[in-house]
């Protein structure tokens, strides 16, 4: 198995007349994460959308382990390792932060055409949804209904279950969104856990956050790349600096 | 969590009513057993649509096909079972007409949710009334059946040791079965399944990241929905021994709907509670008055609008987080 974990290939798509996706090229290697940053409207969260498999891309190929995924339904490319976070919070508002985290090992488990036994007080997927809350240190809110939670929490509550189907490349849509500064702080150190365990394709306007956490950065504009390297290089890119960074 | 564990004190004195009083009053002489008994084959009907609109969120408006299906997989193998003709279905063995009745509304319910169970909000609600409704005008053209006189049913189901012809047989063998149906709605909605159910109502784009294929998993509980729905119109074509074709009228499942929401979706006990409000507040109005339909009507609306999560969750406490109500 090679060092890349997702390719993504000429990747195209368009809005009307408006090229959302520019022959989009990028790599991610296993186990870094990997930012990508623009301004407003640069085409991001058209670009994560297809990667997850909520839309479908024009032209390209988006290869990962290997396998074109170009064309699976979200579900399967679940299965095969890929878990997304939304830019809107997106959980199921009205059960626990356990419930949540468990429905996600629950669906790592097997089918659900199980109907008889009480879902709730199985250890198999309680015990291993409560480890990955103890890890997030969440594991003091397992009993709260998520509604009843503040939006910074709900993120990382995000995060927990995008880590509970066992991904092996988590896609972020700006987990930052709408944080304070504290909340920021605290996500900032949980993905940095994760770096060196887990791939990670972030999607970030909080520049702060983005040079903190990224191995590697590609800058995305007007849905075409125009640079990737590492926090060093895209700081002294002069294209960069020009077209996104204002030249500072 | 064990099954009937919140709230069960209320589902055992709705429950433990429900089974005594219409047989006291039976037995102290003022019948309205009949009634009972059609007040249980409703609660069964609202019952299964609690599964599917209460705890997955699929508002189905033509629930009351199922039903209509069921009675009439009673009263065509009866009829021809007097009448003669079409032999192969000629029967009065109450366990064929259960499972004749059960097989067909799952048939019914996998055929018509593969193509509904695609669309959601608005959309799914108007084409599950289109399907009840073809089922609707099929069964009026059927004049071997009565078409819209309806059937009058002459020999009731043959089931060994009852007899659905006594009063009290029938009523016991419709609570019985309703109580296996709160049951099993109790136990899928706490399963593996259920869970999954309810977290495609609340989000459908979240379940399906996280790997599931919520289609699926809503075409099983429609399907099972429809099955139970079945079993209801099987036993009210023998309490009632006459089967028409307003049993599936889009206004039978609009009153199915509002049991469920009146007394509670999502919980074990409201569409029982909403069956029963219904029935007896129909009952009684039209004791008063012929235009009873208008108090009727403002009651209900009076209901749901000061009353909006169901009368079963007056009774409620404080809501558990994260646990669906029994």
């Amino acid at each position: 198995m090679s060092d890349v974990i997702l390719q993504i290939d000429n990747l195209a798509k368009s809005f009307g007349g408006v090229r959302a996706t520019d022959n989009v090229c990028i790599d991610v290697k296993r186990n870094e994460t990997h930012a990508i940053i623009g301004p407003n409207g640069a085409g991001k969260t058209t670009l994560i959308s297809q990667l997850s498999g909520g839309l479908k891309p024009d032209s390209g190929r988006i290869i990962f382990n290997g396998q074109n995924i170009t064309k699976l339904p979200v579900q399967k490319r679940c299965h095969l390792g890929l878990a997304r976070s939304f830019q809107i919070t997106s959980l199921v508002m009205s059960m626990s932060v356990l419930d949540n985290v468990a429905l996600a090992v629950q669906a790592q488990d097997g089918h659900s055409f199980k109907f008889w036994k009480p879902a709730r007080t199985l250890e198999r997927l309680r015990a291993p949804a409560m480890e990955i809350l103890r890890d997030a240190h969440l594991d003091d809110k397992a009993d709260t209904i998520v509604s009843a939670l503040s939006h910074g929490e709900r993120r990382q509550i995000e995060i927990a279950v995008a880590l509970a189907t066992k991904p092996e490349l988590l896609l972020l849509d700006e987990p930052m969104a709408g944080m304070g500064p504290s909340e920021s702080v605290s996500m900032v150190e949980t993905l940095k856990a994760l770096n060196g365990k887990k791939s990670i394709l972030l999607v970030e306007h909080d520049m702060d956050a983005v040079f903190a956490l990224a191995n590697r950065i590609s800058v995305l504009v007007y849905g075409r790349i125009i640079a990737t390297g590492t926090p060093q290089e895209i700081r002294e890119n002069q294209d960069v600096r020009h077209a996104y960074l204002g030249d500072m | 969590m064990g099954v009937f564990l919140k709230n069960r004190a209320l589902t055992f004195i709705v429950l433990g009513l429900l089974g005594t009083v219409p047989l006291m009053m039976y037995w102290s002489g003022s019948d309205y057993l009949s009634l009972a008994t059609k007040l249980v084959c409703f609660a069964i009907a609202a019952t299964s649509l609690n599964l599917i609109l209460g705890y997955g969120g699929m508002v189905s408006f033509g629930h009351a096909v199922f039903f209509g299906i069921g009675a009439y997989a009673v009263g065509i193998p009866s009829y021809h079972a007097v009448y003669g003709e079409l032999d192969f279905i000629a029967s009065s063995n109450g366990f064929f007409h259960i499972v004749l009745a059960v097989i067909l509304s799952a048939l019914f319910a996998l055929i018509t949710g593969a193509i509904s169970l695609r669309t959601r909000g608005i959309h799914f609600i108007m084409i599950t009334l289109a399907f009840s409704q073809m089922m609707f005008y099929f069964l009026l053209a059927l004049d071997t059946y009565g078409g819209d006189d309806g059937l009058t049913i002459d020999e009731r189901s043959q089931i060994p040791f009852i007899s659905l012809d006594n009063p009290v047989h029938m009523f016991l063998l419709s609570f019985i079965i309703l109580l296996g149906c709160l049951y099993l709605v109790n136990r899928i909605v706490n399963s593996r399944f259920g869970l999954v159910l309810q977290g495609a109502k609340d989000n459908e784009e979240r379940m399906a990241a996280i790997g599931y294929n919520t289609f699926a998993y809503r075409l099983t509980a429609y399907v099972i929905s429809g099955a139970m729905c079945g079993l209801a119109g099987a036993l009210f074509a023998n309490s009632e021994s006459f089967i028409f074709p307003e049993l599936i009228d889009w206004t039978r499942s609009g009153e199915l709907i509002f049991m469920v929401i009146l007394g509670g979706g999502g919980t074990t006990i409201g569409p029982v509670i909403g069956a029963a409000v219904f029935v007896v507040l129909e009952k009684v109005l039209s004791g008063f008055t012929i235009y009873w339909h208008l108090p009727f009507g403002i009651m209900l609306i009076l209901a749901v609008l000061f009353g909006r999560t169901g009368i079963a969750r007056w009774f409620e406490r404080q809501k558990r987080p994260g646990q669906s109500n029994e």
